[in-house]
């Protein structure tokens, strides 16, 4: 067996042998996922609620524009009561032929859907009572627009996040137990390369990063959460690599700086929280304030981030990777090259 | 190789400053191949950078150090397989069982995976192979520490302080491991403050105090060169003091409450005229040791 290989086998025994680890390299995510998976699932715009008194053409009409839901009244005074309470933001009584509606001032944006809506209605009714021929012709037609459904969202943002965790703490943690525990001395004087050692440990790290796209992925696409994955989604592959060896590089810079694993998991935990917040692990980063998405520029994590959202879910294609996996590479290497400089044997 | 063998380990006047403290201030000694060396001393003599020092782990500020006739520093993959070194009791990987940390320490080697269970045997853990590391206990953790060190067959093989923090049946297991490995023909190199095992174990010991080897020789040869007298302990009461100062060869003899001590030089010719006299009960004899070596030395107690 080869040191290369027997050295790959032994961090997997390890990693898998460590309850702690595999909870954060898998479940702790996976809890994120879920909670805001579920948080979320039925979003999207409600329909608007308003009281209704009455009955005729109209209200059958506005209860077919499938954009309001009328909540009946038997009297008129009820009716306003809710309005003025401000549990409703307007209540339309028909009466006969004519139509009053009463609507919240405070509230202007749904007052003016209810009043469009309505006068729409209205307007309507009257032109097929006036049997005249319209001039202009209206036709409207759904597409699907770039937005995306929360666990669309979610997935990509997450998972590039518990591969940040497992690459910076895998290699912080690694680096600074063994240099505690003497095993990079009595590595260090046995005839095998740093090189072989370093790549091994990039290797267990990556295969967990697919370990974890896998199973996240499984998970998002169950019934219940309704992942829907798009066109070239396996381009997520050289996204996963990229990723952990930019955030190997930075658990290696950290490794070199601190001396017990309390500190080293202190130190990764700074650097991972604000870098997965601002890079729009949880929500969109183009709901943040325009300064603080160009400072969300600097984190890798928000390069992959996006690549993945390209890929995964947006239906991208191979021109989706050019900038995230530029970005990664030279982070990688810049972030690796420090780390290398860095890097102690020994206290 | 022909002619003169080459020693194993040869160091020339090494130096080692940190800061105004000189750790290593001019050590020097060689070690035989097959030879048992043992460098001994309190806590802070400079033992342990010595060690790094010849195993190649640290530069020394001056001095030359080969082992086998090769430079340890820098590192030099071409020596490495031919050396051992025990680590602390703790350096191993996470999570793996006794035997997967000599089958992987073994790969770094290119060893085979079936040496994993010979050095198993060696250090008496042949049952605890499928046990992981941290459920060891600490004698255990050090045997298995040492069999890591001797898993590629190194020629040369340095232990540090194999035996601190044991309890003495654990040390006395390790002693015989320390003897089978010696039985092997490797040559061992290593650091002890425990000076009675030092006088058991080593053909040839270096007293280090203070960064200094202070004398280097076989534990007997430092012992009777001392010339310290002998003392013949009997039980209080089988003799008195006077008769006993009588006797040829006694130098002094002194009264406690349990006990009379005689100090002399010539311990044999007063046993046997002790023994003509049918007054050896409660006999011991204690000779000088280490401890009186290092006492003698530096003029003080020695303090492990």
């Amino acid at each position: 067996m080869t040191a290369f290989k027997s050295l790959s086998s032994a961090m997997v025994k390890g990693f898998l042998r460590d309850k702690m680890t595999l909870f954060f390299v898998f479940l702790f995510p996976l809890m994120f996922l879920v909670v805001f998976g579920l948080l979320f699932s039925d979003a999207g715009s409600d329909k608007t609620k308003i009281a209704a008194v009455g009955e005729g053409p109209v209200l059958s009409a506005l209860e077919q524009t499938g954009a309001l839901e009328l909540e009946k009244y038997g009297d008129e005074a009820t009716a306003r009561q809710k309005v003025n309470d401000g549990d409703l933001p307007a209540a339309v009584v028909v009466n006969g032929d004519r139509v009053d509606v009463t609507f919240a001032a405070s509230d202007q944006v749904a007052a003016g859907t209810v009043l469009g809506i309505v006068s729409g209605v209205v307007d309507k009714i009257n032109l097929g009572e006036a049997q005249v021929t319209p001039r202009f012709t209206l036709e409207a037609k759904p597409v699907e627009d770039a937005s995306l459904k929360p666990i669309q969202y979610l997935t990509p943002g997450i998972l590039s996040w518990a591969i940040s965790i497992s690459g910076v703490f895998g290699a912080a943690l690694t680096m600074v137990s063994w240099r505690k525990k003497q095993v990079l001395r009595r590595i260090r004087l046995a005839p095998v390369s740093a090189t072989t050692v370093l790549s091994s440990r990039v290797l267990v790290s990556v295969g967990t990063a697919v370990a974890q796209g896998v199973v996240f992925v499984a998970v998002a696409m169950l019934p219940m959460f309704g992942l829907k994955l798009t066109g070239q989604w396996y381009l997520a592959l050289p996204l996963l690599v990229l990723g952990t060896t930019a955030f190997f590089a930075i658990g290696m810079l950290v490794g070199a700086f601190c001396k017990t694993e309390e500190a080293a998991s202190g130190a990764a935990n700074i650097i991972i929280l604000p870098m997965a917040f601002l890079s729009g692990t949880f929500f969109p980063v183009e709901n943040a304030p325009g300064w603080l998405q160009v400072v969300s520029n600097v984190f890798p994590l928000r390069h992959m981030n996006d690549g993945m959202l390209d890929v995964l879910v947006r239906g991208k294609g191979v021109e989706a990777l050019l900038l995230p996996s530029a970005v990664l590479i030279g982070f990688t290497l810049v972030v690796g090259f420090l780390a290398a400089r860095l890097f102690r044997w020994e206290d | 190789m022909t002619g003169a063998r080459i020693p194993a380990v040869v160091v020339a006047d090494i130096r080692k400053n940190y800061g105004e403290l000189k750790a290593v201030d001019g050590v020097s000694f060689t070690v035989a191949e097959g030879e048992f060396f043992g460098i001994l001393g309190p806590n802070g003599a400079g033992k342990t950078t010595t060690l790094e020092i010849v195993e190649g782990l640290r530069k020394a500020d001056a001095g030359h150090v080969t082992l086998l006739g090769e430079e340890p520093w820098p590192r030099n993959p071409k020596l490495l397989p031919k050396i051992g070194v025990q680590l602390q009791a703790s350096s191993f990987f996470e999570k793996l069982t006794a035997r997967e940390q000599l089958q992987t320490f073994g790969s770094l080697y290119g060893v085979s995976r079936q040496t994993a269970d010979d050095m198993l045997e060696l250090v008496g853990l042949t049952d605890k192979a499928d046990v992981q590391e941290n459920k060891l206990s600490g004698g255990q953790r050090q045997r298995l520490s040492i069999a890591c060190a001797l898993v590629h067959d190194p020629d040369i093989v340095f232990l540090d302080e194999p035996t601190a923090a044991l309890d003495p049946q654990a040390r006395r297991n390790l002693w015989d491991v320390l003897r089978a490995i010696q039985a092997r023909g490797k040559t061992i190199v290593y650091t002890t403050h425990y000076l009675d095992e030092a006088e058991i174990l080593c053909d040839r010991v270096a007293i280090m105090d203070r960064g200094r080897i202070l004398a280097m020789d076989a534990p007997a040869t430092l012992v009777r060169g001392l010339n310290a007298p002998t003392h013949v302990v009997l039980q209080k009461g089988v003799l008195t003091r006077e008769a006993a100062r009588d006797i040829t060869g006694v130098e002094d003899a002194q009264e406690d409450e349990v006990s009379l001590t005689i100090s002399t030089r010539k311990p044999a010719p007063v046993l046997s005229a002790l023994a003509d006299r049918g007054t050896l009960d409660g006999l011991q004899v204690r000779t000088a040791t280490l401890e009186d070596v290092f006492l003698d030395l530096t003029g003080r107690e020695y303090r492990a």
